[in-house]
C-alpha cells in the first residue's frame, strides 16, 4: 500500500508516517502542498492520500477536488486530517467527495478508525 | 495621544456665521464690494480652521503611532519601504516560536524513535526467557538447555541494565525539552500586548478621522466602519486551529461531532 502524506509542517508528516508505520503501513511518501502532491499522484501508483487542509499553495480542498477531477485519480481514497473544524468546511468536503475526516489534535484511535472504514468500503 | 478637546464648535460658528451674514448683506447693499470679499474671506477662514487643526492632530496620532511602534522606514519610496517596526519584529518572533516549536517536535520524537527499539527488544526478550522459565520450573529442560538459559538471564538482566539507564536518560530529555512551552509562551504573551497596543492606536485614529470626516461633510454616518469590521468571512476559507470551539456554533467540537455530521449527510 502506497500512501501520500500532504502537510505544510514537517512535524504532522512525521507524526502521521509514524502512526501508519505502528499500523503496519511503512511505504509512505510526503509532500508540502497540493501543488507538490498533484505531480506525485499524477505519477505515481498511489493507493491512498492523507492530506491537511490549510496549506500555502495549493490547498487540500482544492487538492481533492483536482483530484476528483482527474480521470485516473476519481476513486483515489482520500482521508482529510485537519485543524479546519467549520461545520461548513466539512460538508463542503463531504460534497467534494472526501473519504475521511479527522480533526486535529487527533488520537491514534481514531486515525486508525477511519483508515479501517475507509479501506472496508473500498474494498466491500 | 490627547484628542479630549473638542475639534470643533458648531454654535460659535453658526452664530458668527449669522452675525457675517447681516454685515455681508449691508455692505453689499452699501455698494461697498471690497469690504464685503473681506467678510467671506473670514467666514472661509472660520470654517477652514477647524478643519485644519484635526488634519494636524491626525497627522499628529498617526506620527505618535509610528514613534510608538518604533517604525523606521524609508517613506520616499514607493511603496514606502519599512526597515524595522515593532510588528516587523514580532513577525519574526511568531517564526521563531514555529522554529522552536518545531525543533522541540522534532528532538522529541528523535528520542522516542530511537529508543523505541530498546523498548521492544526487551519486552520480546524477556517473552522468551519467560516460556523457557516457566519450563524450567516444570522441569522440563535439558542440562544443556538449562546452560544456554543461565547465561541468557545473565545477558538480559545486563541488557536491562544498560536499556534501562539509556530510556531513562531519553525520557529525562524528553521532559527538558517541553521548556519550549515556557518560552515561547513569553513571546506570545509580548506579541499579544502589541496587537492590543495596535489596536488601541487604530481605533484612536478612527475616531479623529471620523471627526474630520464629519466636519469636511465625507462620512454619512458612523455605522459604515463598523460594518466593514464584520464582513463575513468566505465558508471554505481556512482558520486554522480553533481556539474556543465550544463556544461558537458553526464549528464542530471534537471527532465525535464531526463523525455525527458526516454520518448525517450518508457518510
Amino acid at each position: 500500500m502506497k500512501i501520500l502524506i500532504v502537510d505544510d509542517f514537517s512535524t504532522m508528516r512525521r507524526i502521521i508516517k509514524n502512526l501508519l508505520r505502528d499500523l503496519g503501513f511503512t511505504n509512505t511518501h510526503e509532500a508540502d502542498d497540493g501543488s507538490t502532491a498533484m505531480p506525485m499522484l499524477r505519477s505515481g501508483d498511489f493507493d491512498f492520500l492523507v492530506t491537511d487542509w490549510n496549506m500555502p499553495g495549493m490547498s487540500g480542498i482544492d487538492l481533492l477536488k483536482e483530484v476528483r477531477a482527474d480521470g485516473k485519480l476519481v476513486s483515489l481514497p482520500v482521508l482529510m486530517v485537519t485543524a479546519e473544524a467549520k461545520r461548513d468546511q466539512i460538508i463542503e468536503a463531504a460534497q467534494a467527495g472526501v473519504n475521511g475526516y479527522v480533526v486535529k489534535p487527533f488520537t491514534a484511535q481514531v486515525l486508525k478508525e477511519k483508515i479501517d472504514k475507509i479501506f472496508e468500503r473500498v474494498e466491500g | 495621544m490627547d484628542t479630549s478637546e473638542p475639534i470643533h464648535d458648531d454654535e460659535e460658528f453658526n452664530a458668527q456665521l449669522r452675525q457675517c451674514a447681516n454685515h455681508l448683506a449691508d455692505k453689499l447693499q452699501n455698494g461697498q464690494l471690497d469690504e464685503a470679499t473681506e467678510i467671506i474671506y473670514s467666514l472661509t477662514d472660520a470654517r477652514n480652521t477647524p478643519i485644519f487643526n484635526s488634519v494636524g492632530q491626525l497627522t499628529r496620532g498617526l506620527h505618535d503611532a509610528i514613534v510608538n511602534f518604533h517604525v523606521d522606514a524609508d517613506l520616499s519610496a514607493d511603496p514606502p519601504e519599512v526597515k524595522s517596526s515593532e510588528i516587523h519584529d514580532a513577525t519574526n518572533r511568531l517564526q521563531w516560536v514555529i522554529e522552536m516549536t518545531q525543533g522541540a517536535a522534532d528532538k522529541t520524537m528523535d528520542k522516542v524513535e530511537a529508543v523505541a527499539p530498546i523498548a521492544m527488544s526487551l519486552g520480546q526478550e524477556s517473552m522468551r526467557l519467560k516460556e523457557d522459565w516457566e519450563r524450567l520450573k516444570r522441569r522440563e529442560i535439558t542440562k544443556e538447555e538449562f546452560k544456554t538459559l543461565y547465561s541468557r538471564i545473565d545477558e538480559f538482566l545486563n541488557q536491562m541494565g544498560e536499556g534501562t539507564q539509556i530510556l531513562n536518560a531519553s525520557l529525562q530529555d524528553i521532559i527538558l525539552e517541553q521548556g519550549y512551552q515556557d518560552l515561547t509562551g513569553q513571546v506570545l504573551n509580548k506579541v499579544i500586548t502589541l496587537v492590543t497596543d495596535v489596536e488601541r492606536e487604530l481605533v484612536n485614529l478612527m475616531r479623529i478621522a471620523g471627526q474630520v470626516e464629519k466636519m469636511t461633510g465625507i462620512a454619512s454616518g458612523e455605522a459604515e466602519g463598523a460594518k466593514a469590521v464584520e464582513a463575513p468571512a468566505l465558508n471554505s476559507e481556512a482558520e486554522g486551529p480553533q481556539i474556543h470551539a465550544e463556544k461558537r456554533n458553526d464549528v464542530v467540537n471534537g471527532q465525535d461531532e464531526v463523525d455525527d455530521l458526516l454520518s448525517s449527510l450518508g457518510f
